[in-house]
């Protein structure tokens, strides 16, 4: 295959290269003729008869074609390390990769260690299909290369959904996750997402039966995916089988991303008793698992989420909007893009467990918010603190001279997102009428929810001007019925008032750390690791769209910008890691955890990680070996040492702790939740 | 795929015409130089006096050159743009041509007919087909953590061969890693769908299986490192652990189903490992209790089971041959051994795979017993027609007339001589072979080293003098008994190390205690199958295959540095009736696996309630007659019977189906097309008779009733048929196997 995959790059690259110097050539063989001698005249007149366009073109290619085998000849004639060797030529040298160092230390593999795969990052791969997706049976629908969606998109588009009723597969097509480490190693070809740590941990001698990828599918809610595939069993069964077969030391946990929520998730299942849990009985965490290393844990959910199914967009779609206005939305195309991506991750459950949790009590109220007067372009690099930071006044000062009202996840305007809460003027859209949709006939077949709430409704969302975590449920539920009716039997955003109340025990709190207690295991421990340093998207300033019937009616406001805020092309950011927001990742361990909390009745200890972002300093670095970003940080050297020194026996403490580089514990103070 | 080859084969023209294009450049350049002399372009300054003074030089032998390269040029431009057409046009077809019908998968039928996923499957690859991958190795594997070393295209060999070897082989003395290497089995589906890509191992059967709706959950591959022995996979990697824990897995998330187990080649005795180690008590056992087969298992569906070992295991441990290496030695002479290409093959193969314990598992298991002794085979009388296409036609059906008279009278092929040396030891009575005493011959002395000059190649023949390979080649010939005795004398370390784990005798008392040791586990004259009534046994195999069954050596020139002192006498031919065929002597078989070692125990040795059987399992044999693909297009045949590609073949695919969706042993009935399955099923025939489904049925029936009336007995008169069964196992040599 990847002979044919080399040869389909040649042939991009060729008709650029060709054109110009193809009429080059045909130029030469014309002037060419004046300066042969009289006997050469003759040959070069039979050869321009002979030579023509199409022959000088394949003189071309052939040439061409030579080259670039020639050079592909040397390429892999060159010795491996090559590659390594230049850079260590321009960068001075490498420092060793951590499984490496460690290894010299006397390291080994002592606990074995599980991988959970957070949304988006796991492969899945076809079992069956309708008849566009013949031929790829086994082969990766999501992940890889990802060449069929260019290839047949509507047919991809058709199998990556789900059905929108039952939220589980459509009749006639079966997606299901790749299983192993292959599953979520590399994203895409030289993408990696756990690669460099399994690489790292294989180097201190893990290997296949000491380590286990915990490949689920993340587009189905977490209840259904044991429903569906016994995932939730076959986790339980795979740890048991290599605590039983490594010794009885106890497993080691790295979720990543949702898979932090998904794990939340497994710990309460594995306990609860058949048929609704894995019927593991009261002790099976502590009898297990050794520690849970939370990597990007969205414990609260992302803002992102929200602005995804809202309107499938995020910041990166804004910014492609705003740089090439009018080519996503671009009639003449006849993509419609958008529309497809919206009906497509709106049948996915998992987008639901990731809506921010904890209404206003976490994520501030028209006008408060966890996170004001903490911007993120104004905090300088701190050294390792193991409490809180020092208070650094001017800053503070600095960056509170305008007020960001954080809370208002979505405003309408940016005069909205700006203005004192007693100058708006809401008006309440929940018992607004739906209109009738308007020529739905016209959409061609791309089908989502706006068709049927009509302009009425549309107007009605847009006059409430601004909406915290708790009224964007409300506007989600309005917007988004059927999903919202679907999500809710799986998952749930509140707080408990009264843990111990019975009906705390259905599996849609499970996956809410505001919802549940942790499992009794005293000797437990938790880590939350994430990065720091990176705007992530908070809060959104969206705008309706100019009428088009066919169109998501709304989208953010590209045009929204501020100097003095953090508001950027319609988008409020905050401190984070790209994706999560620090408040998000941090504040379960930092606070709602930490201790003997209601939250925590076992008292398990919890431990912060936060890792400073610094980008790769040139290209040959990739993705770089201390990026904070949220799937890059898997790549990041000091994580990766952490996770190993934990794999190998160490515990929170012989880490050192907390390392804090934000204002986490402070945000934290703000949060008035009973503990 | 063919264009694929093209492509290809551009490739390896690039070197050859890698000159040639250096000069076009220099032309190139010329033409653009004279164009814009004028005009001041920023050509290298050396460049532009080169190619001035070229011009001067040789201004009209320039002029042809030119041509003759453009030519080149523009030919494989020609070629690249038609492929590229090609391969555009290949892209752009419907993935299924109209008019072009491809016949329907059994999946689809079956699916229709309303079969769906029932009980869970396990599959067990079998030796070789497995992927293996690198987990740690030493500075010259650079770049190839977690990928494979074999398996896949096999890319490594050809760029590292020395390195790649390396990291195949296995510790000499301990049979497991060596220091700072680690090459572990694939897990997953992906361990063995595909060999290489293109090649189908287990692809074709999954994919049947998940048009009925198996998927992930309820279809597992078990796959292992097959170069170890079996005990030592749970050692190293606690594979029969991970087996066990997911076979219960898999019962208790699909609602307490039975798993059916489909174990292919060696996956069959590894199986049988697993099936007494599961049930023994730690540390030896996985302490699954003594029900536990009985609880979780349906029915074992061996496909081209290798229970009583393989001949070819022979060769290749003694020198790293098989008929194919003969075949081609016979056809380039020199190839292999020259000594100019320095390769050493042979002698590096054989290294590596004496360190692989596995190979000793496919010994020939059961002695003369089974094997046939000095004058007398299980097979002979069966004349041999190596038919046009490598047919392999079962000789009581075709010329049967003329061989009843001659039969007896006739010299009967001696398949017992596993090896001999000589064309004539082969054939001789036992009379006139002059026997020495093997046992004595065989502890001779073996001082002498001659490795010095041997560039570094070490095998255990370096360590013995020529004075014992003459005596071993004095000793003309050996049986499956005495061959083991060979095997130790001249591989001692490997047979010392294998011997641990693997064990090639019958049992007199199955009682004994020294059988709970796991080296018997995987012989199943040694053990009882378990305590499982319930349980099914299938074999599933081709037949009408020529199938090694034994060889005639001879002593290699002498040449220092050829330390593989025995090779095939591939000069060694028989006349157009004999089985004889470049030194290797041939039964009907699949091409790896003699008929007589995949189909005695589920005909005779398991069959009823025996001692090896003791709870009465029943057991099932379902032959399939090899018939070569039509033509090209089919690829590897939808009726294959050879020994892999019959996981293709679609009539056992139907069976596999039917049995994992709940089908019993009595609903898919009994095929059985070859000699030996006619003449030992038929014992059973009347229990069997009401139950006949298959398409093959009529065609064995067919065949019984001309067998009759050639023989002059009235059809249907069962009675006499069991005197051929006498017959094949004559000399009473099977007494100790009944009951």
């Amino acid at each position: 295959m990847s002979l044919i995959r080399r040869r389909k790059q040649n042939e991009t690259s060729r008709p650029t290269r060709s054109d110009p110097s193809s009429i080059d050539k045909e130029d030469d063989n014309k002037k060419k003729i004046p300066a042969k001698d009289q006997n050469a005249e003759e040959i070069a007149l039979k050869k321009l008869r002979k030579w023509s366009c199409i022959d000088s073109c394949c003189w071309l290619i052939g040439s061409i074609c030579v080259t670039w085998w020639f050079l592909l000849f040397l390429y892999n004639a060159i010795p491996a390390s090559f590659n390594q060797y230049v850079t260590e030529a321009i960068t001075g040298p490498v420092p060793d990769p951590p499984g490496v160092k460690l290894k010299k230390e006397g390291l080994t593999v002592k606990h074995p260690v599980v991988f959970v795969p957070g949304i988006v990052t796991g492969g899945l791969e076809l079992w069956e299909g309708h008849q566009c997706a013949e031929g790829l049976f086994r082969k990766r629908l999501w992940g890889g290369t990802f060449g069929e969606v260019y290839k047949r998109p509507l047919c991809w588009v058709e199998h990556m959904s789900l059905d929108n009723e039952t939220g589980l597969d459509p009749s006639g097509i079966r997606v299901r996750p790749v299983s192993g480490l292959v599953a979520a190693d590399y994203f895409a070809p030289g993408y990696f997402v756990w690669a460099v740590l399994i690489a790292n941990l294989a180097r201190i001698g893990y290997e296949e039966k000491t380590m286990y990828m915990a490949a689920y599918d993340w587009r189905i809610s977490f209840q259904n995916t044991e429903v569906r595939d016994q995932t939730l069993s076959r986790i339980k069964s795979n740890i048991e089988l290599m605590v039983a077969t490594n010794g009885g030391n106890k497993a080691v946990i790295i979720p990543h991303s949702m898979g932090v929520l998904y794990f939340l998730h497994f710990m309460k299942w594995v306990e609860a008793p058949a048929p609704m849990g894995g019927g593991g009985g009261p002790d099976w965490c502590a009898k297990h698992i050794k520690t849970v290393m939370n990597i990007g844990g969205p414990f609260f959910g992302v803002p992102k989420a929200v602005g995804g199914l809202f309107s499938a967009e995020a910041k990166d779609i804004a910014v492609i909007r705003a740089t090439a206005p009018g080519f996503l939305d671009n009639d003449i195309f006849r993509l419609q893009t958008l529309q497809h991506v919206m009906r497509m991750t709106r049948t996915w459950d998992s987008t639901m467990s990731m809506i921010p949790k904890g209404g206003d009590t976490i994520w501030g109220g028209l006008d408060w918010s966890p996170e004001e007067g903490y911007t993120p372009s104004k905090r300088k690099q701190r050294n390792n603190d193991t409490q809180v930071a020092n208070e650094d006044d001017s800053e503070v000062v600095a960056s509170q001279r305008k007020h960001v009202n954080f809370g208002r996840i979505i405003s309408f305007g940016k005069d909205i997102a700006e203005a004192p809460s007693s100058q708006i003027d809401m008006i309440d859209f929940r018992g607004a009428v739906k209109g009738n949709s308007v020529a739905n006939n016209t959409c061609r077949d791309v089908w989502t929810e706006y068709h049927e709430m009509g302009y009425e409704g549309i107007k009605a969302v847009a006059e409430y001007k601004a909406y915290t975590a708790e009224s964007i449920l409300d506007l989600l539920h309005f917007v988004a019925p059927k999903l919202m009716a679907r999500g809710s039997a799986h998952f749930s955003y509140g707080i408990a008032d009264n843990l111990d109340d019975p009906k705390y025990r259905h599996y849609k709190y499970w996956s809410n750390p505001l919802e549940t207690t942790l499992p009794n295991a005293p000797d437990m421990e938790i880590f939350s690791m994430y990065g720091v340093g990176i705007p992530t998207e908070r809060a959104y300033v969206y705008k309706l769209t100019p009428s088009a019937d066919c169109y998501i009616p709304f989208q953010i406001d590209t045009s929204a910008d501020d100097d003095d805020t953090p508001l950027k092309d319609g988008v409020y950011a905050v401190d984070g890691d790209e994706t999560v927001p620090v408040l998000s990742a941090g504040f379960m361990c930092a606070k709602g955890w930490r201790g003997k909390t209601r939250f925590n009745p076992s008292g398990i200890r919890t431990y912060l990680r936060e890792y400073e972002h610094s980008p790769p300093a040139n290209l040959l670095e990739g993705r770089g070996t201390q990026s904070g970003a949220h799937v890059d940080i898997m790549g990041n050297f000091q994580l990766i040492e952490d996770i190993i020194r934990v794999a190998a026996g160490a515990r929170g403490e012989d880490l050192g702790g907390d390392q804090v580089h934000s204002d986490i514990f402070k945000m934290s103070e703000k949060i008035n939740l009973q503990l | 795929m063919a264009s694929i080859l093209r492509f290809r084969k551009l490739c390896y023209a690039v070197p050859l015409k890698l000159q040639s294009f250096e000069f076009s450049k220099v032309d190139q350049k010329q033409k653009v130089d004279k164009k814009e002399e004028d005009a001041n372009v920023f050509l290298p300054a050396q460049d532009l006096l080169e190619v001035d003074d070229q011009k001067k030089k040789y201004p009209k032998q320039q002029q042809r050159k030119w041509r003759c390269i453009d030519s080149c040029c523009w030919a494989i431009g020609y070629l690249c743009t038609t492929w590229w057409l090609l391969f555009f046009l290949y892209h752009c077809f419907p993935a299924t041509m109209p008019g072009f019908q491809v016949p329907e998968s059994p999946g689809v039928r079956l699916k229709r007919d309303g079969l769906t996923a029932l009980h869970p499957v396990v599959l067990v690859p079998g030796i070789v087909t497995g992927g293996l991958e690198l987990w740690e190795g030493r500075p010259c594997s650079e770049g190839l953590f977690r990928k494979r070393l074999w398996g896949g295209s096999f890319t490594e060999i050809f760029k590292r061969p020395l390195c790649w070897l390396e990291h195949l082989s296995l510790h000499h003395e301990t049979g497991l890693d060596p220091p700072g290497i680690r090459v572990r089995a694939v897990p997953g589906l992906v361990a063995a769908d595909y060999f290489a890509p293109g090649y189908f191992v287990w692809a074709v059967l999954i994919e049947n299986l998940a048009k009925i709706g198996y998927e992930g959950k309820n279809l597992y591959m078990a796959s292992y490192d097959w170069r170890l022995s079996f005990q030592n996979t749970e050692i190293r990697d606690q594979a029969l652990s991970r087996l066990k824990s997911k076979i219960e897995l898999l019962c208790v998330t699909n609602g307490y189903k039975k798993v059916v187990v489909v174990p292919h080649s060696m996956g069959v005795i590894y199986f049988l490992h697993f099936l007494k180690w599961v049930e023994t008590p730690p540390p030896m056992g996985g302490g699954g209790g003594p029900g536990w087969c009985a609880k979780h298992i349906k029915s074992v569906v061996n496909i081209g089971p290798a229970f009583l070992g393989v001949p070819k295991a022979v060769s290749s441990i003694f020198s790293a041959e098989g008929k194919d290496v003969a075949y081609l030695r016979a056809m380039a002479p020199g190839l292999l051994d020259s000594e100019i290409l320095g390769l050493q093959t042979l002698e590096h193969v054989l290294r590596v795979s004496r360190t692989w314990d596995s190979v000793v598992s496919l010994l020939p298991k059961g002695g003369e017993t089974i094997w046939g002794d000095l004058d007398w085979s299980p097979e002979e009388g069966h004349a041999c027609q190596l038919v046009k296409k490598g047919n392999f036609q079962c000789s009581p059906n075709d010329n049967y007339t003329d061989a009843m008279r001659g039969f007896q009278i006739k010299e009967t092929e001696k398949y017992g001589r596993i090896i001999s040396f000589g064309k004539e030891e082969s054939q001789l009575p036992s009379s006139q072979i002059p026997i020495l005493n093997s046992k004595e011959l065989l502890h001779g002395s073996a001082t002498e080293t001659v490795n010095s000059s041997c560039r570094g190649v070490w095998t255990e023949y370096d360590e013995m003098d020529r004075e014992s390979f003459r005596k071993i080649a004095e000793n003309k010939v050996y049986t499956s008994k005495t061959i083991l005795d060979l095997l130790r004398f001249v591989a001692p370390k490997t047979m010392q190390r294998a011997e641990t784990h693997f064990s090639h005798g019958i049992a007199d008392n199955l009682d004994d205690p020294k059988y709970e040791h796991y080296k018997y586990w995987s012989n199943p004259l040694e053990t009882k199958l378990p305590d499982a009534a319930d349980m099914e046994i299938y074999c599933l195999y081709g037949v009408g295959i020529p199938t090694e069954r034994s060889y005639v050596y001879k002593l290699s020139p002498n040449d220092k540095c050829k330390s593989i002192p025995f090779r095939i006498d591939t000069s060694a031919d028989g006349d157009q009736n004999s089985c004889l065929k470049g030194g290797v002597y041939f039964v009907d078989g699949d091409e790896s696996v003699p008929v007589l070692s995949a189909g005695f125990m589920c005909a005779k040795g398991w069959r009823g309630r025996t001692r090896f059987n003791p709870s009465g399992t029943a057991t099932y044999i379902r032959e399939y007659q090899h018939k070569p693909p039509a033509s090209l297009l089919e690829g590897r045949g939808l009726e294959s019977g050879a020994h892999v590609d019959i996981m293709g073949n679609v009539a056992l695919i139907e069976d596999v189906l039917r049995v994992a969706a709940g089908a019993s042993g009595s609903e898919i009935g009994v095929a059985f097309l070859s000699c030996i399955g006619i003449i030992v099923v038929v014992n059973e025939l009347p229990s069997c008779e009401g139950n006949i489904t298959s398409s093959h049925q009529p065609e064995s029936y067919a065949r019984l009733n001309r067998y009759e009336a050639r023989l002059g007995r009235p059809s249907g008169s069962l009675g006499f048929l069991i005197e051929p069964t006498q017959a094949f196992f004559s000399c009473g040599q099977f007494s100790p196997l009944h009951n």
